[in-house]
Order: C-alpha cells, then structure tokens, then sequence
C-alpha cells in the first residue's frame, strides 16, 4: 500500500519496523504537497526545511532506543496555533506578516512528542465561516470536488487530510469548524470537551465555545493524537485539571449495551434527503453490532445558531479589539492620529465576514440592548446543556448527521450570512454546552462524503472514539481516497 | 429589527472599524438580517432559568499565585511591531 494511503496508526508501526524512515516519510508528503498545494490552497505556509530537520531529529531519537508512537508522524497546524519563529496569520490580512515568537501547548506537546511538521493551514479569517471562503488567502477546494467547499472553518486542514498532503492535522471548533469540514471532506475529526485541551497559543476567537481537536483518517488516529494534545496546563485560565484517559487503550471498549439516542430535532426540515438516508443507515449499522438506540428529543436545540450568532459574535468583539494596530499585525499608512490609526487599521486589515462579526457582537453587548440580546442567550444556552444533560440520563451517546447537506458549491452561499450561519446547525449544539463530539464518514451522497455526528457527556471521549472506531472496523467509508489522490 | 444607516455608522465607531461609503448598505442590511434572526430566541421561556456563566458545571476560573512567570523578552516581541522607536511602541501624537 502507498504510504499517504495508511492511517496514522500503520505509518506509527511501518516506522516502528524501520520499514521507512521519518525523512522518507516527509519526502514524501512534502512530494504530495509540491504537486497538489496548487489546485487545493489547503496550505498556507509549507515548512519543508523544518519538517526534514524534525524528521532527522525523529530518526536520530529512533536509533537512540528513544521513539515514542507519534516519533517521525508528519502532521500539520491550522494557522490559528501559534508557531514559534513561523508566519501564523489565522487567514488574514490582519496578521499577513506575524510571526509568533512563541508556540501554542498543543504546538509544544507534539513535538515534544517527536511529530515532525509538514506547515501551516488554510482556514477561515479567524476561524468565522463554514466553507473556507472567508480566508485573506483564497479558498481551499475540495477534493471530491474541486468546484466544492471543503467546508470550514478548518478547511485548509480537512481538504489536506482528505487529498493526503498529510496524514493527520489539527483543527479548532467554535460551532463546528472540524466536524463540519471533515463530514464534507470525508475525515474523521473529534471536538473534545471544553477545557480538554489547552487553548494557550490558540488565536482566541469565542473564549467560552473554542476548543481545539484532531482531524484523520480514522477514530483510531484521532485516539492517538488527542492523548497528546490533552491535559492540564496553568497558562488556560478554563484549561480543567483531570487525568487524561488512555484512548488508544479504550477504543477496544464493546459497542454492546451502549445506548445511542437519535435525536429527533436534528431530522427535521433543512435536512437533505440522501444524508438523511445515510445517517440513518449508520444508526441501523451502531444497533447491529451491539447498541441499542432510542429516539431522544432536545425540543430548545433549534435555537442553538441564534443562540451562537449572538454568544460568539459578543465574545469576538472582545478579543478581536487586541488588533489594533499599534503592538503587532496590520497598520494602516499615515494615520492621522490615533483613532484613525485605530480605525484604518481594523477596516483594513479585517475582511467582510469578520467585521459583519464583530458589529454584530458589539451591538449585542452595547448599553441598553445587553439584556435583551446577550443575557437572553446565555440562559437559552442553559436551557439548551440542561436538555443535553437530562438526554444523558437515560443515553450513552447522541447521534445525527454532522451537516444538513454535502458539500456545497464554492460561491453558492456567500451571499447571505443566515443561509451560511444554517450550515452549523446540528454541530453548534455541543460547543455551546461543552460536550465532546466526533464526526466520521458513514457514506455518500453521488460522489460526495456525508458525515454522521456523535455527541458524548462531558470527558465522554472514550467512548465516542471507540463507538466510531467499532464502526470504522465494520465498514470502509473512511478508507476511501478521492481518485485524484489515492 | 431593522437598523439605519446612522445606527450602523454608530456601532462602527464604537467598534473602531472604518467602514467605507460602499460598504455601509451591505452591513445594513446583513446586520438588520442577523438581529431579526437571532429575535426568534425571544420565544424561549427563560423566566426560571440562570444565564450560563461556564461550559461545565460547578467550575469556576481558577487563580494563580501572584508569582514572575515571565521573563523580558521585549525585543523579540517587538519584530512583530508595525513601528518601535528606543524600545518603545510609536502611535501618533496623543497629547498636543
């Protein structure tokens, strides 16, 4: 088998064999990525001379008896990780020329764990949108289908996952951005609960919903990265102090006697009829090896992206106001004194989507609207964790599709928020209550990958990984390469 | 909720954003969209219910002792300055 078709996990054992070596296995993605960055815009910033010096580092540390699992594993950073000496520009203008002067602890924690960077990522400008279209830089394509998103916010990492550039990336997820794009790219990616992983070194967007995650090709893989990237760390203020599970170890945990609820609400209207079809059969498939299923209702779940679009928008406001152009990032050309310094700056340095954002933030948290508008979210956003809460009284899992459609065309919803914001409306539902969840292929519609959703409780990640990866033992959606590529 | 043109000129001067003569009729519009959408929260019954001040129940942000943690590394982080004169950041004339 070519080596960009294996999962993260047999690149781990072919390196552990000395079948290859850790520069072999840069060489060749590095390849993979000269050759197809063009037609896909999925990275931002290769870094070929760091990923040679990190394989040969990987190498060295194999024949010295010192590799670990992840030891010579290429892998990629979505440009919101800061990245200590390499251009990370969180897809805009607004940072076209930062270069952090200091690493995110996921950043830090693998490499540490001897993972060998590939680079930078497309996304979103500052992670807001779900098709890719936002980025100061262009959009990225999908694989399936070069005329397609590839979803968003990460989708720089999902479409270089999905073509394998790389074998396995990071992402964050504020309202879906790595469940989303992986659904519409056909790759797996979990969002673990919040305070899982630290967000130190992460471009802070939505503080209370932001939370970072992996994106591979398989659940397994996943498993294999997040035992990395979680736990503790003093520099996030929300950072929670539990130990971290071994999730390799649990996947192996029986789908038998695990209690899947389907919710109700996330199979109304909006809902295309062949995803429909898809997420429904990959319940039937769950029952089949072993869970049982339920349906389940969250009846305030619709109101999870109005919630959103006022809760993120308020808090982007907030951290957004640290641009200005004085310390770092984009300044504008001979301010006239400070507020045009100021104004310009961010006028120009922003893009469409991210001004709409922050606008909408601060009108929502302006005097006399606050109570109205933010206040009234975050006790909808209790009612909404207080149904999720109650669904895990009687459930294990919470299942329903990642996205109401496949890929879209690129162009076909930018012009108007609402139908764009309506993509995130079964994923949207898990960051406002801080649950982990996962999205894996489970089939697809025409040519195009569909995504099937499991939401956990809070720490639940064990047990979404290994109810993902006993589905991913039974079928071969995941393995699957869009012909260009394979 | 529909906004004007001087509403909207008014929630980009508190949010130090220029926004151009051209711009302006599309935030107009897409922000009058945005807030009659998310109007629809108003139908929820929240008369009992406590506004959530954290994802996961019963944590709170947590403290650090008043310690150094950091160390001056100034002009490292001062490359990434649009302009540093003697070490310092420059912005435009503040005080006349």
């Amino acid at each position: 088998m070519s080596l960009h078709a294996r999962s993260v996990a047999e690149l781990a054992a072919g390196l552990a064999a000395r079948e290859f070596s850790a520069v072999e296995l840069a060489q060749h993605f590095l390849g993979r990525i000269s050759a197809s960055n063009g037609a896909l815009n999925a990275f931002l910033t290769p870094t070929p001379e760091r990923a040679l010096a990190d394989a040969a580092r990987a190498d060295a540390a194999r024949a010295a008896g010192q590799a670990g699992p992840l030891t010579g594993i290429p892998l990629a950073h979505k440009d919101i990780f800061c990245t200590d000496g390499i251009r990370t520009t969180c897809g805009s203008r607004m940072l076209e020329n930062f270069v952090s002067p200091y690493d995110a602890t996921v950043v830090e924690r693998l490499q540490a764990a001897g993972t060998v960077l590939l680079g930078k990522t497309n996304m979103d400008e500052f992670a807001m949108g779900s098709s890719n279209e936002t980025s100061y830089f262009g959009v990225v394509r999908n694989p399936w289908d070069l005329s397609k998103v590839p979803g968003g916010s990460s989708g720089g990492s999902a479409a270089a996952v999905a073509a394998r550039l790389v074998p396995v990336a990071t992402g964050t997820d504020t309202g879906g951005s790595i469940r989303q794009p992986a659904a519409l790219v056909g790759i797996s990616g979990i969002k673990p609960t919040y305070g899982r992983v630290s967000r130190y070194g992460m471009i802070a967007f939505a503080s209370s919903l932001d939370q970072a995650g992996i994106m591979a090709p398989s659940a397994a893989d996943c498993a294999l990265l997040l035992g990395t990237m979680a736990g503790f760390d003093p520099r996030d203020s929300t950072s929670v102090d539990a130990p971290v599970p071994d999730y390799v170890a649990e996947l192996k945990a029986p789908l038998k006697g695990v209690r899947v609820g389907i919710v109700k609400e996330f199979f109304g209207a909006g809902l295309e009829a062949g995803t429909g079809a898809r997420v429904e059969a990959a319940a039937a498939e769950l029952k089949a090896l072993g869970a049982s299923t339920v349906e389940i209702s969250c009846p305030s779940l619709p109101m999870s992206v109005p919630t959103y679009y006022v809760v993120a928008p308020a808090e982007c406001s907030s951290n957004l106001s640290r641009f200005d152009g004085v310390r770092f990032g984009h300044r504008c050309r001979e301010p006239r004194d400070l507020m045009d310094l100021y104004c310009r700056s961010r006028g120009e340095g922003f893009g469409a989507e991210v001004k709409r954002r922050i606008m909408t933030g601060t009108y929502v948290l302006s005097a006399g609207y606050y109570d109205a508008y933010y206040l009234k979210a975050q006790k909808v956003r209790s009612l909404i964790t207080a149904e999720f809460r109650k669904a895990f009284q009687s459930v294990d899992i919470l299942l329903g599709p990642t996205s109401p459609t496949p890929a879209f065309g690129i162009g076909a919803k930018v012009d108007d928020p609402i139908t764009m914001y309506l993509n995130d409306i079964y994923t949207i539902g898990a960051n406002l209550a801080g649950l982990p969840a996962i999205s894996i292929p489970c089939g697809f519609v025409g040519e195009l990958p569909v995504g099937l959703q499991l939401i956990g409780p809070h720490f639940g990640e064990s047990r979404l990984l290994a109810a993902a990866h006993a589905y991913q033992s039974a079928t071969d959606f995941h393995r699957r390469l869009p012909a260009a590529y394979a | 909720m529909s906004l004007s043109r001087a509403d909207v000129e008014g929630i980009a001067r508190l949010a130090r954003l220029e926004i151009t003569d051209a711009e302006l009729p599309v935030y107009v519009g897409s922000l009058s969209k945005i807030l009659s959408f998310v109007e629809q929260l108003n139908a929820a019954d929240t008369a009992a219910i406590e506004p959530m001040a954290h994802p996961l129940e019963g944590e709170v942000q947590r403290l650090r002792p008043d310690a150094v943690t950091e160390h001056d590394q100034h002009a490292k982080f001062q490359q990434n300055a649009p302009q540093v004169a003697s070490a310092l950041y420059v912005v435009p004339r503040v005080i006349e």
